[in-house]
Parts: C-alpha cells; structure tokens; sequence
C-alpha cells in the first residue's frame, strides 16, 4: 500500500468574494486547504492578480524599469488602466489615489474622486481603490468615491481602525467591499473584522489587508501574519479571520533602495531592470504560498511571470 | 523526545535499584521523557534499549553538513512546519550546476559569479553554497580529471553528479575529503552505488522514480547499511508534484515521525523550467516551503540577490529581533557641514532610513542607538529611548566631532524625548524629523543644520 501522511484537519473554509460586477466581475478565496494543498482540500478560485495604476504621473518616484511599459500613457490614469486591461491582460485594477496625499500633492478630494471614476468607467474588470492612509483625506475621497461609483462593487483600502466607522459606512451604503487593514497583527486583524461586523458590514464584503512588507523590508513578519491567520481561520475555526487576503506588492518592493539602484550604483547586483522584477516576483510568490488571494503587481513582466506560476500550482 | 514515560518505562529494568538518582524506574522513565534526566544516569540498561532510545531521541529531520572549511554546510534539521511555531534553523542551501560539457568560458563565469556573490546584512553573510558537477562523459577518468579541475577553483560545497558507481568512484577517490554530496543512489544501482557512499564517507543523496514509496524504500535499505547522511530527490521535476511532495515529506517526517523521510531534500531547479526567471520563481517557492538544496543552471545576482534575500527573511529566528550594529553610519560621504541623524536598532528601521537617506543623495550621518531591536516608537513607550540614553550615546558614538555645526535631529515618533535631549546636548538644537521614513528626502532637501 502507497505511504500517505497524515492529513491536516480543516475545520472550515475561506469565505468567497465578488468584486466587480458583470461578466469580468472576479471571485477570490473559498478555498479549504493551505495555500496550494489540494491534495487534502479545494481552492475553487484562483489567487488573481490587479495591475497597479497611479492616479497621476509617479515620476521619479517610480524606477525608469517600472515607468517604461507605460510611458505613453502615465499622465492619464484611464488610459493607463486600459492599456493594462488590453495589452497586458489584467483582470483587476488596483489604483492607487497618491494625488491625494497631504504631504504632497494634496490634491482636493472632488478633483480626485472624478479621476477615479474616469478609470474606473474605462475598465470592464473589477477596481479596487487603494487610498493614502490619511485617515481625513481617505475618508473624504472614499465617501466620494463611493457614491459616484454606486453598485460597481469596487474594493475600498486601506480601511483602518481609525476610519473604518466613515469608509465602512460609504462601502455599505453603496454597494462596495472593506479592505480591512491592520499593522502586520493577527489579533488587530480579528478586532477590526469584528468592528466592521458590529457596524454592519457583511463578512462576505471584507478583504484582509495584512500589511505588507517587501522582500528584505519585513517580507518575513507580514509572511508569518499571513500563515497564521490563515491557520486560525481554516484549522483553529476562527471565523472572524475566515477573509481572503490582498497585499499591496508592487508600491512596497518597487521604492525599495534595491528595486531602483541602476547598474553603476550596484554592478554586484545584476541587471536593474530584471532585478526588481524578480523582486517584486519572488515577493508575489512568498505571499502566495502564505495564504494571498489577491497580489497587487506592478510591472508587466511580473504579472506574467506570476499568472503562469498561479496556472502552474493550481493544476 | 517521542516517546512517553511509559514507553520508556517499558524498556527499563524495573528492577528499581535506584542507583539512577531516584528511587524507581518508573520516576526515571518520565524524567527521560521529560528531558530532565540522561540514560546514562542508569548502568542496567541494556544495550538494545538504548539503541531503541538512541533512534525514538534522533531529531525528526537529520542535519546532514555536506563540505568542508568556510562552506561545510548544514542543511535539513528543522523542527517545525511554519516557521513561527518556533523558527527555520538552517537556511536552504543554494548553488548552480556545472557540466563536463560546458566550455571553459562558461564554467569561470559561473565560478566568478559564485564568488562575486557575498553580501553583508544585519551581520550575516548571503551567499550560495553550492557547486554540483554534472558528468555527461560517462568516464571515470574523465570525469575525475573535471571534478579536480573545478575543487582547483572553488571552495564551494560540491555536489557529485552521475549515475554510474564508476565514474562516482573515481570522482570521490580525488574529491572524499572535501565531503562532497554523493547524487544519487537509485533503485537500480542502489548496490552497487550504496557501498561507494558508505567506503567513502560522504554524505547522499538518493533519487526516487517520482514516488514517495520508492524513496522510502531506498532510505531504508540506506539505513540498513547504517548510512545515516542522507538527503532525498523524489525525482519529480514537475512544480506542482513536487510541491506536494515538498510539504507531505516534511509532515510525515515531523507528524508521522516517518524515519524513513526525515531528511532534507534537494530541488533541481534548473530541471523544472524553460527560463531562468521561471526557475527562480521555482527557486523561491522551495525556499519558503521545505528546501534543503535548491540547484539553479546559472548565478546571475538579478535572480540570485532576491532568492538570497528571501532566504534571509524566511529563516530569521521570528522570536529574536534583527538588530543593526549601533554605531556612525555615513551615508553619502557626509561632511562636518552634513545633518545628523539619529534612530533606533531595529534591523527594518535601520535599512528603510538607510535606503531613504540614500536615495535622497543627500549626504547625512545617521547615528544608530542600540533598542535592543525595538522599533523607535516601541523603544521610547519602554523607556529604551529616552533623552537621557540617547543624548549619551551621542556624545559617546563620536559623531559630534565629524561636524562643525550643533544640530541634532530625531525622529518624529520621538518628539518627546526633544526637551530632555537638548538638557542632556546643552548648546546643541534639536530638531523633531518626520515621522515616516519615506518623509526624509523633502526633510534632507529643505534642512541646513545650524
Ligand atoms: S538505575 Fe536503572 S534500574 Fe535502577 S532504578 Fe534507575 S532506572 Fe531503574
């Protein structure tokens, strides 16, 4: 008789959600199983990938190897999605508001709003809207947002302990899904899954964003979150955690110091440009294998590595 | 470990003579079981129940070091399934192949890569290991002519590749002393292949036909022969498959205390994809999940650097904070007219400012306070960071002779420490920086120190 090791016991499921709506509209998590351990249990969707788009042009805030697949397209973020969408294949967008930072730019919430409904009318696939992490400016654009975008089912993020009360409540009201983010803690991701419960919104409407850390910047503590919050939720039965889980990859690896040394800063470290690929590639993996439903990626190159590695471990 | 007292118990003499320290064999046996006594302690016990003993203690997972000197190599001997059970104890080993077929120019550029590849970080040296030497001559004079030519050009941990016990003999009569990995034992040359491992000393690996029960198989005839250095290749090239074997291997070894699959395992890589970006993604998910050897079919530092880098994250211990060396750090090849910067040991902390400096060319010295691996806000709330420490390690770190200026900047989470810092500096400024890392190039461009 074949040997076969003792199987691990699951107690329960990750819950399933939509976002987006129509034919692209997209499904993630429902899987009953570790991350890829289908020999004792299912994973009915997926893990999928958004392709990050900035609501303005990032300039030099983004490495030459990351703006060159978009050059064309940089200062008009529609545009920009589109191209993601039609040339590069992507099946979300995750557009990230940094017009909007008061540190910066600070551009005022209406002007920002109306861009990100701009893109998010230009796409069919699902849109998940990542804000600054300012608690008065998210809310104020989210609220925003929110309504000029009703029934599109976009993700909302980063919702925190601190705003979860305003961007909840405009993601109930309008039809839209929680990315409930918590600093790299399982036990703050639990509460804050409780607090959107408490105000109202349904579990089925709830992402987890555990925060996180790029490869050689924390990529090891978001990692370990990750594996636990997973084993709590499937083996420990811990329902509250029961979410899939989206991490913001692209933004985190590409400003590492790394990601954006050229040649004669690093010749120690190889091709510049492949470099950060891999970086944000072997970042996408680790996150996969600990438990990531959703990947947010930048550069294309990536994204194609990445799709054809999911297609590989679903078999 | 394993076994319970009353299992032990089983195997004493009973006789409860007390000569062991306590006064029955019973209390002996769970005091064993308990890690609170040696078997030593008892001069009755027989000889087949220490063996028993011996082999119920052995960890799960055998360590097997493979090499010698600055490259004797630990691999296998982990503990757990995820590593914050507990934590990763000896990194993934990883290395390139280099054929008997390959021309010279491509054999020194692999050398030269390999040994161009060592990176300092928070005190640890990244680099690969591994040099497995693939024979396609299927000569033993050959090949032992090959082996000897590249141990004449690196000290890397060596890997012997062939099938043939012939050519493997040959091989090792030049090559033993190094501790090269045998590859492999197979179920067909198993006897005559098994004996060379054994004469020879060395550690090896086996190669199953792509089940876990031939591999068991082999192992057990391998133990047998009480060859106990072992490292196994189910022999499964496709991702998925191997993935799966990956993680059933390690369970059953810690799970199902599975004797007969608690090695380490080794990975051909570069077998398992069509592009080096491919095989470093298959690189990457072998890293995190169960490991022991990962092969490649090149270095280049773009795919090496990031495999080295997350192999630094997924087996550092999760219970012990990585710390950077407190000290001066100039950055930008600072001057006396550039700012100084002062923030905590935190190995995160340390590179994010580092990198943040960096990358804002603006030259700065950054003073870095031991916190015993807290972060700046954690270290202030548990009074790690206060005026008082930080004004005197500042004076004793020697950063104010570097400068002619008097100013003194802190970060922004440590606001509070300001009016007790500048008690402590009398007659220097201190200035509150920004509060994230990613503030510090508008800061720096907008700062004169005074
Ligand atoms: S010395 Fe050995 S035989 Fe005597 S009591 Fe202790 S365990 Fe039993």
């Amino acid at each position: 008789m074949a040997f076969e090791p003792t199987k691990q016991k699951y107690t329960g499921a990750i819950r399933q959600v939509t976002l987006g709506t129509g034919p692209k509209a997209v499904t993630v998590g429902g899987r009953s199983c570790f991350p890829f351990y289908t020999f004792e249990g299912s994973m009915p969707n997926a893990p999928r990938i958004a392709m990050e788009v900035w609501d303005k042009n990032p300039g030099d805030d983004w490495p030459a190897a990351a703006r060159e697949p978009f050059a064309d397209v940089l200062d008009d973020p529609a545009a920009w999605a589109k191209k993601c969408v039609e040339v590069y294949g992507a099946e979300m967008i995750a557009l990230q508001t940094r017009s909007a930072d008061p540190n910066a730019d600070n551009r005022p919430a209406e002007e920002v709003a109306a861009v990100v409904k701009k893109v998010v009318d230009a796409v069919d696939v699902p849109v998940i809207v990542w804000g600054v992490a300012n608690h008065e400016k998210d809310i104020e654009v989210m609220r925003l947002v929110a309504e000029q975008c009703s029934g599109k089912r976009l993700a909302l993020a980063p919702v925190e302990e601190g705003d979860h009360k305003q961007i909840g409540a405009s993601c109930m009201a309008y039809g839209h899904v929680v990315v409930a983010s918590s600093p790299i803690d399982v036990n703050l991701a639990k509460q804050l899954n409780v607090l959107l419960g408490n105000l109202g919104v349904r579990d089925d409407n709830i992402l987890i964003d555990p925060t996180t850390g790029a490869l050689g910047y924390g990529l090891e503590y978001t990692y370990s979150v990750m594996e636990r919050i997973t084993q709590a939720a499937l083996a420990q039965g811990d329902d509250k955690l029961a979410n899939p889980i989206i991490n913001n990859i692209g933004i985190e690896v590409w400003k590492t110091k790394e990601a954006g040394q050229s040649a004669e800063e690093a010749p120690e470290l190889g091709d510049p440009k492949m470099r950060a690929i891999m970086m944000e590639a072997v970042t996408a993996v680790s996150f996969l294998l600990a438990g990531s439903d959703i990947v947010v990626l930048r550069h294309p190159e990536t994204v194609k590595l990445v799709k054809g590695y999911i297609e590989k471990m679903m078999a | 470990m394993g076994m319970t007292g009353i299992e032990i118990f089983k195997l004493l003499p009973k006789t409860n003579c007390g000569e062991c320290g306590v006064s029955t064999c019973l209390a002996f046996a769970m005091n064993l079981a308990a890690g609170k006594a040696e078997l030593a302690s008892c001069p009755y016990v027989s000889e087949e129940a220490k063996k028993i003993l011996a082999e119920q203690s052995a960890p799960p997972i055998r360590t097997v070091v493979i090499g010698t000197g600055n490259y004797a190599t630990k691999v296998g001997g982990e503990l757990v399934q995820f590593r914050h059970e507990k934590t990763f104890n000896n990194p993934t080993g990883l290395g390139c192949v280099i054929s008997t077929d390959e021309s010279d120019a491509s054999i020194e550029g692999k050398l030269n890569r390999f040994k161009a590849l060592q990176f300092e970080r928070v005190g640890i040296t990244m680099r690969p290991e591994f040099i497995a030497i693939q024979d396609k001559t299927n000569d033993p004079a050959k090949y032992k002519a090959f082996v000897e030519k590249i141990m004449g050009l690196t000290d890397a941990a060596l890997i012997l590749v062939s099938p043939n016990p012939d050519v493997m003999e040959a091989a090792l009569s030049v090559a033993k002393d190094r501790k090269p990995l045998i590859y492999a034992v197979t179920m067909k040359n198993g006897p005559k292949m098994a004996p060379i491992a054994k004469k020879y000393e060395c550690p090896v690996a086996i190669r199953s036909d792509g089940t876990l029960d031939t591999a068991m198989k082999i192992t057990q005839n391998l133990t047998k022969m009480e060859i106990k250095d072992i490292v196994i290749d189910t022999g499964v090239r496709d991702l998925k498959t191997a993935f799966t074997h990956s993680v059933q291997i390690r369970r059953a070894a810690l799970v199902d205390r599975q004797r007969a699959l608690g090695f380490p395992t080794i990975v051909f890589a570069n077998e398992m994809a069509s592009t080096p970006e491919e095989e470093a993604i298959v690189a990457a998910t072998f890293i995190a999940k169960y490991g022991g050897i990962v092969l490649l079919s090149d270095l280049q530092p773009h795919f090496v650097y990031p495999l080295l880098l997350q192999r630094l994250n997924i087996f550092t211990d999760p219970q012990r904070p990585m710390t950077a060396e407190p000290g001066v750090y100039p950055i930008n090849n600072p001057n006396e007219n550039s700012p100084i910067l002062v923030t905590c040991n935190f190995s995160l902390t340390y590179f994010i400012v580092s990198g943040e400096i960096e990358s804002s060319r603006q030259p700065a010295w950054l003073v870095v306070k031991d916190t015993e691996g807290l972060s700046v806000m954690t270290a202030w709330a548990a009074g790690k960071f206060s005026g008082e420490d930080v004004g005197a390690w500042i004076k004793k770190c020697g950063v104010l002779d570097k400068v002619k200026h008097k100013s003194v900047v802190i970060p922004g989470y440590a606001a509070a420490i300001s009016g007790e810092l500048e008690e402590e500096l009398s007659g220097y400024n201190v200035v509150v920086g920004p509060r994230e890392a990613s503030q510090i190039t508008k800061f720096l461009k907008a700062f004169t120190p005074q």
